[in-house]
Order: C-alpha cells, then structure tokens, then sequence
C-alpha cells in the first residue's frame, strides 16, 4: 500500500517534472521565435504599442520631449542597429576614424537621432499607420516593410523601414519617409564637417548641437 | 493684416533681401558639391526666405492652424488636391503612364461631382490613388538633366530642370488661369493655397530645427532626395553603400 502510493507519489512528480520541462521548453521556444519574428510583424507590433502609449499619453500630446525621449529609449531603441547607421551616414570617411571616435560618432549620432524624433512622436494627433503587404524569402537577411500614414486633407506620407537580419533578431537600419532616407540626409552635412575639422570636428558638432538641444529641453521647464 | 503691419513687413523683406545679396556679392562659399554648384547664391536665397518665414508666412500659417477646425482644412487640402488631379493627368499622359492617367482623371471626375468641387476626396476613399506628376518630372522622364540645385525667394527648393517645370505647371494650373475671372479671386486662392501648404509643413519644422547640424544643406539634400524617388515613382534605384 505505502509502496503504492509512493510510486504514484513518483509518478505525479515525473508528471510535474514533465510539464516543468514543457513549460521550459515552451518559454526558450517562445523568445526564439521573438529573436525570429518576421520583420514586417516587427514593425507593426512596436510602431501599435509605441501608437497606443501616445494616444493615451496627455503629457506626450501636450510636447512632452522628456517623456517621448523615455518612450523611444524603450520601445523603439533595442531595434535600430545604430553602429551601422552611423557608419552609413558618415560614408567613406568612417574608416578613417578610429575604434574610439567611431564609438563617440555613433553614440552622439544616436543622442541626436533619438532627441529628434522622440518630437516628431509629440505631433502625433490622430494620423492613421497603414502596412503594406510584404513578402520575402526565409534567406533573406535584408528586407524593407513599407507603410504609410494617413491623415485628413493631407497627402499619405509613405515611411519605409530597411531592416537588417542579425543574430538577435531584424533591425532597422534606415528610416525613409517620403522618399527622403533619413541616413542619406546627414551624408553631405557630416562630410562637410569632416572636411572643415576633421572626423573631432564632425563629434564636436554632434556634441554641441546634443548640447544646445539638451539646454531647450532644460528651458522648457524640464518637461 | 493692416497697412502698418505690412508696411513693417514689407521694410524687413526689404531689409533682409538687401543682406542677402551682399551675402552673394561676398565670396561664395566654396562650390564642392556636384550637386550645388550655386551655392553661394542658394544660401543667401535662403537666409532671404528664413526671414520672410519668420517674420510672415509662418504667423500666418500658424493663425490658420489654430483657427480652422480640421473637417475644414481637410476640405481646403482636398480642394487643391483635386485641382492638382489636372496637373497629374496631363502629367502622367505626357509621360506616356496612361493608367494612371486613366485613374487621375477618374479621381478627378469623381472628386469634382461626388465630392462636391472637390472638398471631400472620394475617389480615396474608394481607393483611387493619386500618382504626383508635374512637369518637372515630366522634363526627367524625357532624359532633361535637373542642371543644380537653386533656392529661390518664396518658391523655395528646385533644381534648374524643376523652376521651368514650375513655369509651366503656373501655365496649365487651373487656379491660375481658367477658374475664375476675377484677379481678386484667383489672388485669394493662390495665397489660400500658399497657406495650406506652409500649415501643412508645420509639424516639420520643429523636426529640422532640430536634426540638421546645417539646415541648408538638410533641406537641400531632403528636397533632391524627394524629387529623385518621385520621378522614379517611389522605387528609385538603390544607392551603393559608402
């Protein structure tokens, strides 16, 4: 009888211990297939849940840089691949750059980048995302998801995503809205720079400009 | 606006044209980029339209904004859309795209009955979608090299190729010419249009303010990029990285 029960006793362990394994397994699968998640269902996902938050958010609608700024950090940040855009932006001359100025333009060019478009989030108002139909091959390692956003009287203004496969997942690599890449736009502006004061001269400029931005912020009441 | 405030506004457009062209008799900057080779003249251009931004397009387009309800600026912005469906047809026939402007033509008969002279657009709606064409890229389409970059007082950002596409797009724009009669009305609905256009651009310029470390050289190489994907139709050929 007691031998009985202990080898039920053992049996519904091996039963618990079996869905313990499961659950593991269905967890590790479940982030893999996060890691994995298709670029264009990327995309939606993070621009809904980045949408969601504004629209709910009053201090974000009323210009509230500092919290755009916190949202973008976290939502949109972990999938752009910003070492890459900053080594297109600055072209041929970023292998003239050493390993530490080349880490130096990349965190100023992020600082900006995040500053300005953490404010195009504050106009938000209620424009409507469309995405467009997508296709790719399951070799590809490089995809664009095109969408478009809507709004009343105004033409659709087209934003394309070029992402990038990489071992932790797609990330983006260029933003283009409305035919203009966003990448592209800063190549005359930073080989000028280079140019004038060499690849310090190009930091010292994204580090004033990060300077002066972050001194509006400051005279905006901190908000 | 009243006499006095124009007059003062008159005497600053004045005062800044005057700073611009010493700007240009000054040495130009220097002329390195294949893409701009007046570039002392643009910039100076340019530092002439900043101050008639500041000082009246902008308030102007900022009263508007704060003025009218959307359903109404919506209503203006599908107006001149619809009067633009002109231009987009002869347009898209000229450059030989006669789908599209089978669908242009379309939208703008849908648009200019069931949408009521074109204040709502329908033909969006039912998802007639417009194809952007003028005369500019019409010229590209031909083989007509864009001849550099050139800022122009009030007109803005164009290239060679695109300032006689806007001659002719002037010559053939209904709001221009045919409409009406009467200078007073077509007047109202050239600067009405002027303010639509500048209202629209207002989310913007808080964006470049802040992006461009040279504000010039951004919307420079933002207006070249632009026009580059529209003459290809929004599928430009890919640019070699580096």
């Amino acid at each position: 009888m007691a031998a009985r029960r202990a080898a039920k006793k053992n049996d519904t362990d091996l039963q618990n211990m079996k869905k313990l394994i499961a659950l593991v397994f269905a967890a590790l699968f479940a982030t893999a297939a996060l890691a994995q998640e298709a670029p264009d269902v990327l995309i939606r996902r993070v621009s809904e849940e980045v949408l969601d938050i504004v629209r709910k958010d009053k201090e974000i609608q009323n210009g509230s840089a500092r919290k755009a700024i916190a949202l973008v950090d976290a939502k949109v940040l972990p999938h752009f691949n910003f070492p890459h855009m900053t080594k297109l932006a600055v072209g041929k001359d970023w292998r003239t750059a050493t390993p530490a100025q080349q880490q130096q333009l990349t965190s100023e060019f992020k600082t900006l980048l995040v500053r300005t478009y953490s404010n195009a989030l504050t106009s938000y108002r209620d424009q409507k995302v469309i995405y467009k139909p997508f296709k790719m091959n399951p070799a590809d390692t490089e995809a664009l998801v095109r969408t478009e956003v809507q709004q009343p009287g105004n033409k659709p203004v087209p934003i394309d995503y070029s992402l990038e496969k990489l071992e932790a997942g797609w990330k983006v690599y260029d933003v283009t809205v409305a035919g203009i890449s966003l990448i592209t736009n800063y190549r005359e502006q930073f080989a000028q720079e280079v140019r004038n004061g060499g690849i310090d001269g190009l930091i010292q400029s994204l580090a004033a400009k990060n300077k002066s931005l972050e001194g509006n912020l400051a005279k905006a009441g901190g908000k | 606006m009243n006499i006095k405030a124009m007059k003062a506004v008159g005497r600053a457009g004045a005062g800044l044209a005057l700073a611009g062209l010493l700007a240009f008799a000054g040495p130009a900057a220097a002329g390195d980029n294949p893409h701009d080779p007046y570039e002392g003249f643009n910039r100076a251009m340019f530092a002439v339209n900043e101050g008639i931004d500041t000082v009246a397009a902008k308030p102007v387009a900022k009263a508007y904004d704060w003025v009218l309800p959307l359903p109404a600026k919506a209503s203006v912005g599908n107006f001149f859309g619809n009067v633009g469906d002109v231009r987009n047809v002869l347009n898209n026939t000229l450059q030989g795209k006669l789908a599209d402007a089978g669908n242009d033509l379309g939208r703008l008969l849908i648009n200019s009955t069931v949408g009521i002279f074109g204040l709502f657009d329908v033909a969006s709606e039912i998802g007639l979608e417009r194809h952007d064409e003028d005369f500019g890229q019409t010229l590209a389409v031909w083989g007509v090299d864009d001849g550099g970059f050139l800022y122009w007082p009030f007109l803005g950002p164009r290239t060679v190729r695109d300032t006689a596409g806007a001659v002719v797009d002037i010559y053939t724009d209904p709001t221009w010419g045919t409409i009406f009669k009467s200078a007073a009305a077509r007047n109202t609905l050239v600067g009405l249009r002027f303010v639509d256009v500048r209202a629209s651009l207002l989310p913007s310029d808080k964006v470049v303010e802040e992006a461009a470390l040279d504000k010039y050289a951004y919307i420079r190489d933002s207006y070249l990029q632009r026009r580059t994907n529209l003459i290809y139709d929004g599928r430009p050929p890919r640019r070699e990285e580096e």
